[in-house]
């Protein structure tokens, strides 16, 4: 127990200290890069609650597919820093008053009064053959079945909402049509000419 | 050999051991792996060389067999450069994240039944994760280079490496949909009975599909557009020099091996013999350690790595997203479905 304890203080030492970077360091790529810490780290505390399926997942998720893509667009535009900054000063009233305000109100709801040890009582371990996997999968196949199954009608949507957004139809640019390249045979392209051979003596006369 | 380390250091506290024991075990998986991959060059050198009727290293050692030590030396003496603009932290750290994950990936591959040094649960998944952590390497490389050719080099292997992992992810669905279970010990285990029982068979399709998104994966030809010599020199390594190539190097061929080994696990039967079933050469082939026929389908995986080298000229870009998009992920949503039927039905002796 007390390993683990050391453990979850590292990791999560580790998680505040790389989610306070994502939003102080300068550079975007580095913002983008602690952003990766925090996912792996959050990743290691995860596995200590013993959702190893929810941790590996948000590892492949979100390290593994999101962060690409957000690194990729991050490194490819040129990203100046000088206009981002000018509303500093204007907008930081705002700023600080929406952030005082989300504090309040999570000061009020996340409290021990709330989510104390007496109102939740601490999750015991499970033994050695608990399965994350099989739990998950028995409860979304079974009782959330139908908010699972929309769910992934709305992604389905969305994928092709993005998909026709994005799509233009670009009439100058050359593709490959396949299908017509597979369809095409040898005798719609090539033809065989028959011709009399010729003696060499007779064609230079 | 565990238990006469484990009474031979019985002096020591119970933590402590425990970290001794998985070191030695750490290190019995990455020595070789390392020794692998310096002797995988050697073989891809030699097998491309024969297939191009040439002789190939034939100078260090006897019959060339040296010239793998010969080019490590070589490469640990050569200086290590930085181009002035680059962004120095970024530019080495890449090669760390590029071969961390491709060694990490090993910690829950089962090489014979109980050999693996974590049995975990969803090591599949663990797997699939820890791989797709590989490309950040190859961005971080590019852009810290500062040069536009590791950039282009990077943007493309990054784009391939996401595009081919959708693929690869829906054929192990079909795998762990055949086995029945995310661990890879398990998964091979349910491939008992014969040849005929293995997931090649009823997976076929799968199989094929596994294999080309491993060899985009992992940046190999026809799809080494990351790197293609003649339009971008070399890719997103091309900055890098002396040990910190050497490092990329070894992260692509410690790769190719996983993908090699993982193929062999889960479609052809991992460490089961071939002769499991066939009534006298069962009992004459009894005596091969599983290990054996691991690495022996191990090393035939590599040898088609090698022979579509040699064999095959480089995919265009647009045509490697295309058949990425639109040939491969059709495909494997189709077999989803087909082998959820097969499953319900009890289809073949596979899912009787």
């Amino acid at each position: 127990m007390a390993f683990e304890l050391i453990i979850f203080y590292i990791f999560s030492t580790i998680l505040v200290g790389s989610a306070l970077a994502v939003i102080t360091v300068r550079n975007p790529i580095y913002a983008a890069l602690f952003l990766v810490l925090a996912f792996f780290t959050c990743a290691g505390v995860w596995l200590l609650l013993e959702a190893e399926f929810l941790a590996i997942t948000l590892v492949l998720v979100y390290v593994g597919a999101v962060m690409v893509l957000f690194l990729f667009v991050v490194m490819m535009l040129d990203i100046n820093l000088a206009p981002l900054k000018e509303g500093f000063i204007r907008f930081l009233p705002v700023g600080v008053a929406v952030g005082v305000i989300i504090l309040i109100q999570m000061a009020m709801i996340l409290g021990p009064e709330n989510f104390g040890l007496e109102k939740f009582a601490m999750p015991v371990g499970q033994g050695e053959d608990y399965s994350n996997t099989k739990a998950l999968g028995r409860i979304l196949y079974t009782t959330y079945v139908y908010p699972f199954e929309i769910a992934a009608v709305i992604l389905l949507v969305a994928i092709i909402a993005a998909i026709s957004l994005t799509l233009r139809k670009r009439p100058d640019s050359k593709k490959q049509n396949v299908a017509d390249q597979v369809k095409v045979r040898r005798e719609d392209r090539v033809r065989l000419v028959k011709m009399p051979a010729t003696k060499k003596d007779e064609v230079q006369s | 050999m565990i238990e006469t380390l484990q009474n031979l250091l019985s002096f020591l506290p119970e933590v402590v051991l425990s970290l001794v024991i998985i070191t030695v075990k750490i290190l019995a998986i990455v020595l070789p792996i390392m020794g692998a991959v310096a002797y995988l060059t050697l073989a891809e050198r030699k097998v491309i060389s024969y297939i191009q009727v040439r002789i190939g290293p034939n100078r260090v050692g006897p019959r060339g067999l040296l010239q793998p030590i010969a080019d490590a030396l070589k490469l640990i003496m050569k200086e290590v450069i930085v181009p002035a603009q680059a962004n120095k932290k970024l530019f080495m750290i890449a090669p760390v994240l590029a071969f961390a994950p491709a060694i990490a990936a090993w910690a829950v591959v089962p090489f014979d039944e109980g050999m693996v040094l974590s049995n975990i649960d969803a090591s599949l998944l663990y797997i699939l994760a820890i791989t797709s952590m590989a490309v950040y390497g190859v961005i971080l490389a590019g852009w810290a280079s500062n040069s536009k050719y590791a950039f282009l080099g990077a943007m493309r292997s990054a784009a391939q490496i996401v595009s081919y992992e959708i693929a690869m992810g829906f054929a192990l669905v079909t795998v762990l949909m055949a086995a029945g279970s995310l661990n890879l010990t398990e998964i091979v285990n349910a491939q008992q009975g014969g040849v005929w029982m293995w997931f090649f068979i009823p997976l076929w399709p799968m199989f094929l599909v596994y294999y080309i998104s491993g060899l985009a994966e992992t940046n190999r030809a026809p799809f080494d557009v990351a790197e293609g010599e003649s339009e971008i020199v070399a890719g997103f390594h091309v900055e890098y020099s002396g040990m910190t190539f050497s490092i990329f190097f070894l992260a692509e061929y410690a790769n190719m091996i996983l993908i090699a080994l993982l193929t062999a696990l889960m479609f052809c039967g991992g460490w089961l013999s071939p002769f499991q079933g066939i009534p006298v050469l069962e009992s004459m082939f009894s005596w091969v350690p599983g290990i054996v026929w691991l690495l022996l389908k191990t090393s035939f995986f590599l040898f088609l790595f090698l022979w579509f080298r040699a064999t095959f000229p480089r995919y265009r870009y647009d045509q490697i997203m295309r058949l990425g998009w639109k040939v491969l992920i059709p495909i494997t949503i189709f077999w989803v479905l087909l082998l959820g039927l097969a499953i319900v039905e009890g289809w073949g002796p596979w899912f009787g």
